[in-house]
Parts: structure tokens; C-alpha cells; sequence
């Protein structure tokens, strides 16, 4: 049991904890990049850090450090003045001029990349896309014990130690700045009005991004902190109105498809008979990805299937309705009558939707079903009587108030009377002062029943 | 190598003649540049440019899904063919789902790109670490079309590519006047019937398909710069379609010239990333100089027009000087006592002297700058159309005596001879305009005249 402790605090905790203060502090950040539509700037960022890295790479000659992270970030910093201008000189699209500008800058480092490989010194690409997940492990020594294992903390990955300082950098941003920054996502004009400038601000948190961004890619790779300033703060927002929920939400599934992305990096192999495990950070991006699918299907409100149950619902409650109608006016022609399955399939239409009224319409009690025929109850005669009524007080309405033609107004009328509150109803048989026949000729119900 | 370079081989070079394998190079890019040039100029002009970043990020799964499944199967895993079939595949499926996410959701276009890009490419890197493990050895292979190896491109590549660069060039010519439609107003081509949804998913298939052309020779990372960069530069020279799309194809075929060219004179010159830089030498190049929309062109015309607005102020100010006098101003001009004359440095006085000069208003005397007869009319034009201008705002803007000064200011280098008239006109018979009086006069005190104006009051 221990053995296992230990062994999951040295070997997993450490990537664990990296990954997910990584994708946090971008997750945090991604809130307001993707309130201001501006997310792909962390994608343009992280492609033209590049040629900041390689030059303080081949300046300074270390791999990693202080001055790899400064040329980093003016790299970055740099790219991104560099964008606007364009953007603002040329009178371009912004989209063209992100393109233009990163891939230019990308294309100088990847120049500078093979120069430097020149001097026999070796930069790892792919530790840039990649990231160095698998690398980060907790050395603890031999005679080391749950109780003791805080003796070793100087042993802990340094980069473990880095991403928890951003994260607790960028809470205390987003939380210092919030007010601020939610009123210039959401009304920049009304931020400069009342004397916040919307601009500098704009600009204060795309610098934040590029050094969350430079701070971060060395540990988890570039790729997953693009995916990281989007797809968490996206999925957060299918799922809510409000941006404080928002953000914890972003948090969340930032935490979780860390978790799940690193876990499923050493497990999944396993159902494939492969011996080796997956790119952490690959797999992190891409269960942030599967989540995002989620939120886009499931989300409550905003979800593709709640969005699809919602229409259905609205039209099943108005085929309800037809059914109703079509029993009561039955009766009122032949008395009380029962009909087959068949019969009322055939007059409004064997869909599936008409099968989910009926069984709506037997749910709540409006239809009985005995000896293979449907009939109303009580219940439902008096719906469907009001529902008749609503439909020809609108005939008449359509016709004496409004002067349509009396063979326009039936299909205008059905329609209306699925959206007439008996509150309207009421006002509508007040103006055409309450007629005991409809233009047609047909009886209007009584209000009461008799 | 050597640091100098053989001329003989230079030569070789740029006149295909350096062997076949240069040449195959140097064609194929050059096919490429014409290609992702002409198909680049849409996506551009429908606002895709970073779309097409999303899809070119998105061949990676299909690449080494490819791979993977020949490994398997045990087909020839360095088929291209193959691969390439498996890069389209992933890059129209990841087309697909950005579409579905814009438009059956309440996430904007820049998140969906952006999502697509990074789940994709981060799919893509997952796969790449199974292939790694594989053992089949060929992920050196799929490294290359990460930052792209053009050196690796052979005889019957240059070929492919030709042949699909050929038939985008087709595709464009035969729904040129489709393409332009949608490109310049979605909604009429709407209303008009065209089917727009179609013909967007033929231009965004053109863009994957000259993306997967171009994974070999410029890598992933870097095909956005190809499909962006020369038709942006292009944008800068012309406002008509088909020039665009010439000068495009241009700008993104002499790019591969000279990029293949360098990369296969200098060691160590990446092709892909060579090719960019000289598209970028071009669009820094448009972007200074181009004749409207360039910088430089930009410049130009705010300086003459602040120079412009310099000069007719100080007409009008020396004119209005000379008011009241019986005749023409006939000595030498009172530059010295003039208010905008003593703001101006040195420099700006030489300027604005010598453009006076150039346009024939002032004359060199003996002890100074005289008025010629023209300068003396635009400077009677300049005041009259300054104080017409002041007494509108008064009769029909109602506003103050104190508030019109300064928007006359302004709009008196914009009003032009018939504007003037026609203001003239419509003042007939109100304020201070009386018919057949001439010039009107001021309705404000002048600044520092050293003469009494007369302000004439509302009848």
C-alpha cells in the first residue's frame, strides 16, 4: 500500500500536478481570450516564440533558464505588436495578418533551428511540441517513507515548482482583474466611457498570455497550451450564461481532462496490446477535445441534443394538441366515439411525433384506451373544449375584426391556438363580444362546460 | 563547403540544369507556390486564412493513421499516396467538425479553429508516439512532414505535384465567377440562387487539397505561410479579382524559385522554411510600397495633405490681412507678422515656400514673396468658401457665432468650387449674404488684424 503511494508520488504526481497547473493558469486565461473572440492569439504566441528561443539558445548557450524564457517572451511579446501593426498598416484582415506575422516568424526560427544544429549544439524540437511530461519524475530516496517524503520536497522536479508559481501569478491576476477584464470582454466602448481603457487592458492580458504561454510550453508543449486557452474555456461556456460560473467550470474540466488525458496516456495502450505509453500531453489535448464534444452534444441549454429535445418537445406538444381537437370535433359530429390506433395515425400523420402525443396525451390522463380504441376523458374533453374554443373565437376574430376571407383563416388559426394563454382567450372572446358560432358555422364551445 | 560559391553552379541552378534532383525541387516548389498562390487568394478574401492553418494542423492524425494502417497491413508504409490519402481524410473531417461547431453552436469561428488545430495536432503527436513504439522505423519519415523536407521530394512527387497544382488551376478558371461571388457578397449569391454552401465546401476542398500538395515540401507548421502570405501581398496591389490572383500566383511561384534555389545553394537552409522568408521579402515589399494601399503611399498622402492644409491656411490668413484695402495687396507678403507663418519651424517654411512657388501662388520679388493673380483668387476662394461655410452652420446648423470658426477650418480644403456656389445660393437672402456684395464678410472678429473689420449683424 505504501510502496504504492510512494510510487505514484514519484512517478505520476509530479506530471500530474505540472499538466494540471499548466492547463489552469491557460484555462483561467482562456476565459477572456475567448469572450473577446481573440483565442487564436495563443496559437500564433506559441508558433512564434520560436526564433526568441533558438537566438537566446545560440546567444547564451544554455537550454534552459532565465534567458531562454526572456527570449521567449520578447519573441512573443514582439509578434503580437507585430500582428496589430500589420493589421493596422496594411488594412488587412486579422486572421491574414496572425498568419502573415507567426508564420514568418516561425520560418526564421526553424532557419535558425538548422543553423544552430550547425554549431553541434542540439535543441530538441520536439521537447517544443511535445512537452516533457514524461520526464518529470520525483527521485525520492531509498529509505524514504509517506511519513518522511516531505524531507525530499528540494528533490521535486524544479518545473513542477515553476507551474505552481504561474498559476498562482495568473489566479491572482484573473482575480485582481476580473471586474475589469469581464467589462472590457464583454462592452470594451463602455470600458473606455467609464475610464477603464479597454485597449490596455486588452493588451496587459495579451502579454500575461505570452508569458503563461513561454512559461508553460517547456513543461507540457506547445500543443496542449493552445488547447488548454481554448477548449476548456469554450466548453464552459456551452454550459453557462454566467461568467464566474464560467470560470470555475474552465478550471474543472481543465483539472479533468488532465487527469484523464495523463491516465488514459498509460492506460489506453493497454487495451491495444501496445508496451509503451501515448504523449502525455497529446492525450491531455485530446480528452480536452473529447469534453468539448460533450459540451457541444450534451450541454443543457446550449447542447445539440437539449436544442433537438427542445423542438421536439414544442412539436410534440402541438401534434398533443391536434389530437385533442381532432376527438373533440369528432364527438361533437357522431357523439362519443372511440378511435383506433390506425384511424388517428392516418389523419395526422404516422411520424413518431404523433406516436409521443399519444402517449403524452394517455401520460397525463387525457386519453383512455380500452378494447383497441382511444377515447377522451373527462379530463381531456376539457382541454380539447378549450382548445376548440380558442381555434374558432380566432376564426371568427381572423374574419369579422380583420376582414380575411373565410376559407384563409382555419390554417392561421391552427397555428394560433397553440399559443394562446386563456388569459388572451378570454380578451379575444371580449372583442368579438361572444358568439355562439364560429364564421364556419360551427358551435364555440362554452367557456365553463356543460 | 566552401564559403564561395561556384558561378557555374548558380547558373546551373536558376536555369534548371543542376541535375535532376535540383530541378525536381525547384519545379515542384515552384508548382506549389503557383497553386496554394491562386487558391490562397480565396480563403483569404473569405476571411479562412487561419482556417486553413486548422486544416494543414489537422493532416497529422490522417498521416500517421495511414501509416499505421500499412504497418498492419503490411503495404509499403512509405507509400505517399497512401498517406497523403490519409492526411485529406483527416483534413476535411477536421473541416467538418469546425463547421459544425460554428454553426450549430454558440462558439465563435477563432474558438473552433482554434480547438480543431489543437486536438487534431495533439491526436496526431499521440499517434506519432504509438508509431515511435512501433518499431517500424518510419517515423523519421513523418517528422518530415511536420517542418517539411523538400530535399526528400522525388521525380514522380515533382510530378504529382504538378498535376494537382494543374487541376486546382483548372477547378479555379471553370468557378472563377462562382468563387467571386461568394467572395464579395455571401448574402446576394444567396438571394440569387447560387448554391453558396456548395460552392464553399468546392473552395475549402481546394484549400486542403493544395494544403496535403504542400505537407511535403513546407511542412505542416508552415503551410499557412503559403497560403497566406503571397495572396495578402497581392491584395496590396490591385482592387480587381483576377489581377489579384495573377499577381498571387506570381509572388507564391517565385517564392518557390528562390527559396528551392537558396535552400539547394546554402547548406542548411530548410526549403519550406526559405520559401516563407522570400514570400515574406514580398509582402514586407507590398506592404512599404505598394502604390494605394502601401505604407509608403499611405504616408505620402497624409503629408500632402497636412501640407496642403498648411498652405491654404496661410493664404487665407494673408489675404484676409489685406481686407479692407481698396485694391490688391501689391508689396512684398507680411509673412513675418502672420500667426500660422511664426508657428512653422524652418524647415516647414522652406517646404511650404517652395511649394507655394511650385504652384505658381506666390512670386519671388526683391525683398520677398509677392501674390501672383492666381494665388491672390485661390486665396479669395479659400476665405469665401471658409466664411460661407461658418455662416451655414449659423443659418441652417444654428449654432453660435463663437462655434463655427473651427469646423470651417476644416472643411474648407474639402469644399470644392460647385459646393461653394451652390452654399452661396441656398444663403441668398438670409444672414449676412446680400446678392452682388462680393466677398461676405467675417461673421467673427479676425485674430490679430491690424485693421477694424466690420461684423455684419443678423437683419
Amino acid at each position: 500500500m505504501t510502496e504504492a503511494t510512494l510510487q505514484i508520488l514519484s512517478l505520476d504526481m509530479p506530471a500530474l500536478v505540472a499538466a494540471s497547473a499548466a492547463a489552469v493558469s491557460c484555462a483561467l486565461l482562456g476565459n477572456f481570450l475567448v469572450l473577446r473572440k481573440v483565442s487564436l492569439l495563443g496559437d500564433a504566441i506559441s508558433h512564434a516564440v520560436f526564433p526568441g528561443i533558438v537566438l537566446a539558445f545560440l546567444l547564451f548557450g544554455t537550454r534552459s533558464g532565465v534567458w531562454i524564457f526572456i527570449g521567449a517572451s520578447c519573441a512573443g511579446i514582439l509578434s503580437v505588436m507585430m500582428i496589430e501593426l500589420v493589421r493596422k498598416l496594411g488594412r488587412i484582415d486579422p486572421g491574414a495578418s496572425m498568419g502573415v506575422v507567426f508564420s514568418l516568424f516561425f520560418a526564421v526560427g526553424v532557419i535558425l533551428m538548422e543553423q544552430a544544429s550547425a554549431s553541434n549544439v542540439d535543441l530538441d524540437t520536439d521537447c517544443i511540441l511535445h512537452g516533457q511530461l514524461e520526464n518529470l519524475f520525483w527521485l525520492l530516496p531509498a529509505d524514504a517513507r509517506l511519513t518522511n517524503v516531505h524531507h525530499s520536497l528540494h528533490l521535486m522536479p524544479v518545473e513542477v515548482l515553476r507551474s505552481l508559481v504561474i498559476l498562482l501569478l495568473t489566479v491572482v491576476f484573473v482575480s485582481a482583474l476580473k471586474k475589469e477584464l469581464t467589462l472590457a470582454a464583454f462592452n470594451p466602448e463602455l470600458a473606455t466611457t467609464l475610464g477603464f481603457n479597454a485597449n490596455l487592458l486588452h493588451y496587459v492580458l495579451v502579454v500575461f498570455v505570452a508569458l503563461t504561454v513561454v512559461a508553460s510550453f517547456e513543461i507540457v508543449g506547445s500543443i496542449l497550451v493552445i488547447a488548454m486557452l481554448i477548449c476548456p474555456a469554450a466548453t464552459a461556456r456551452l454550459m453557462t450564461d454566467r461568467l464566474t460560473t464560467q470560470i470555475w467550470l474552465s478550471v474543472l474540466f481543465a483539472v479533468l481532462s488532465s487527469t484523464l488525458g495523463y491516465y488514459s496516456a498509460s492506460q489506453v495502450p493497454v487495451y491495444f496490446d501496445l508496451h509503451s505509453s501515448f504523449n502525455a500531453a497529446g492525450s491531455i489535448a485530446v480528452m480536452s477535445g473529447l469534453l468539448l464534444m460533450l459540451g457541444f452534444l450534451f450541454a443543457p441549454r446550449y447542447g445539440i441534443c437539449a436544442r433537438w429535445f427542445r423542438t421536439m418537445a414544442l412539436s410534440v406538444s402541438v401534434r398533443r394538441d391536434d389530437v385533442l381537437g381532432f376527438l373533440f370535433r369528432a364527438e361533437e359530429v357522431q357523439g362519443s366515439v372511440g378511435f383506433t390506433l390506425r384511424t388517428i395515425a392516418s389523419a395526422l400523420g404516422k411520424t413518431p411525433t404523433t406516436m409521443f402525443a399519444l402517449l403524452s396525451a394517455r401520460f397525463r390522463g387525457y386519453l383512455e384506451y380500452a378494447d383497441g380504441t382511444l377515447s377522451l376523458t373527462a379530463r381531456g374533453r376539457e382541454g380539447a373544449r378549450s382548445l376548440v374554443r380558442t381555434h374558432r373565437l380566432w376564426e371568427t376574430y381572423l374574419v369579422e375584426n380583420l376582414g380575411l376571407r373565410l376559407d384563409h383563416v382555419h390554417s392561421t388559426a391552427m397555428e394560433l391556438e397553440h399559443y394562446t394563454p386563456s388569459e388572451l382567450s378570454k380578451r379575444l372572446a371580449e372583442t368579438v363580444e361572444n358568439p355562439s358560432e364560429d364564421p364556419h358555422g360551427s358551435p364555440i364551445p362554452s367557456e365553463e362546460g356543460e | 563547403m566552401s564559403a564561395s560559391i561556384d558561378t557555374a553552379l548558380v547558373l546551373d541552378i536558376i536555369s534548371f540544369q543542376a541535375g535532376y534532383n535540383t530541378t525536381v525541387v525547384v519545379f515542384g516548389a515552384m508548382c506549389l507556390g503557383i497553386a496554394s498562390g491562386v487558391v490562397g487568394t480565396f480563403a483569404l478574401l473569405r476571411g479562412r486564412a487561419m482556417v486553413s492553418d486548422a486544416i494543414a494542423h489537422s493532416t497529422l492524425p490522417g498521416l500517421a493513421l495511414a501509416f499505421i494502417l500499412a504497418v498492419y497491413t503490411g503495404w509499403d508504409a512509405k507509400n505517399i499516396f497512401l498517406l497523403l490519402a490519409g492526411a485529406t481524410c483527416s483534413g476535411l473531417f477536421a473541416l467538418l467538425c469546425m463547421h459544425m461547431i460554428v454553426y450549430y453552436s454558440r462558439l465563435s469561428e477563432d474558438v473552433a479553429i482554434g480547438a480543431s488545430l489543437s486536438v487534431f495536432f495533439g491526436f496526431g503527436i499521440v499517434l506519432l508516439s504509438v508509431i515511435q513504439n512501433l518499431g517500424a522505423g518510419g517515423e523519421g519519415g513523418l517528422h518530415h512532414f511536420i517542418y517539411g523536407q523538400t530535399a526528400a521530394m522525388r521525380g514522380h512527387d515533382a510530378e504529382t505535384l504538378a498535376y494537382l497544382a494543374v487541376a486546382c488551376l483548372i477547378l479555379v478558371i471553370l468557378f472563377l465567377k462562382e468563387f467571386k461571388i461568394i467572395c464579395f457578397d455571401t448574402e446576394f449569391a444567396r438571394v440569387d440562387g447560387w448554391p453558396v454552401q456548395a460552392i464553399d465546401a468546392l473552395m475549402m476542398i481546394l484549400v486542403v487539397s493544395v494544403t496535403v500538395i504542400g505537407l511535403q515540401t513546407v511542412g505542416i507548421l508552415l503551410m499557412i505561410a503559403l497560403l497566406t502570405i503571397p495572396a495578402t501581398s497581392a491584395r496590396f496591389w490591385t482592387e480587381k479579382l483576377s489581377v489579384m490572383i495573377v499577381l498571387s500566383a506570381l509572388f507564391g511561384a517565385l517564392s518557390g524559385y528562390f527559396g528551392a534555389i537558396a535552400s539547394a545553394l546554402f547548406p542548411r537552409l530548410p526549403a519550406g522554411a526559405v520559401i516563407v522568408c522570400v514570400s515574406g521579402v514580398f509582402f514586407v515589399f507590398s506592404l512599404c510600397f505598394a502604390p494605394r494601399r502601401g505604407v509608403l503611399a499611405g504616408a505620402a498622402r497624409v503629408v500632402q495633405l497636412r501640407l496642403r492644409v498648411g498652405v491654404e491656411h496661410l493664404l487665407r490668413e494673408l489675404y484676409e490681412r489685406n481686407e479692407g484695402a481698396d485694391s490688391a495687396p501689391t508689396g512684398p507678403l507680411p509673412l513675418a507678422s502672420v500667426g500660422v507663418w511664426r508657428a512653422l519651424g524652418g524647415f516647414e517654411r522652406w517646404v511650404i515656400t517652395q511649394y507655394l512657388l511650385l504652384k505658381k501662388y506666390v512670386m519671388r520679388g526683391e525683398d520677398g514673396v509677392y501674390f501672383t493673380p492666381r494665388g491672390l483668387q485661390e486665396a479669395e476662394f479659400l476665405t469665401r468658401a471658409h466664411r460661407l461655410w461658418e455662416e451655414y452652420r449659423m443659418q441652417f446648423g444654428a449654432l453660435a457665432t463663437t462655434h463655427v470658426d473651427y469646423s470651417a477650418d476644416l472643411a474648407e480644403h474639402v469644399l470644392t468650387p460647385e459646393l461653394v456656389d451652390l452654399i452661396e445660393r441656398s444663403l441668398k437672402g438670409r444672414g449676412s449674404i446680400r446678392e452682388g456684395a462680393g466677398l461676405p464678410g467675417s461673421v467673427h472678429p479676425l485674430g490679430s488684424g491690424a485693421h477694424p473689420v466690420e461684423v455684419v449683424q443678423d437683419d
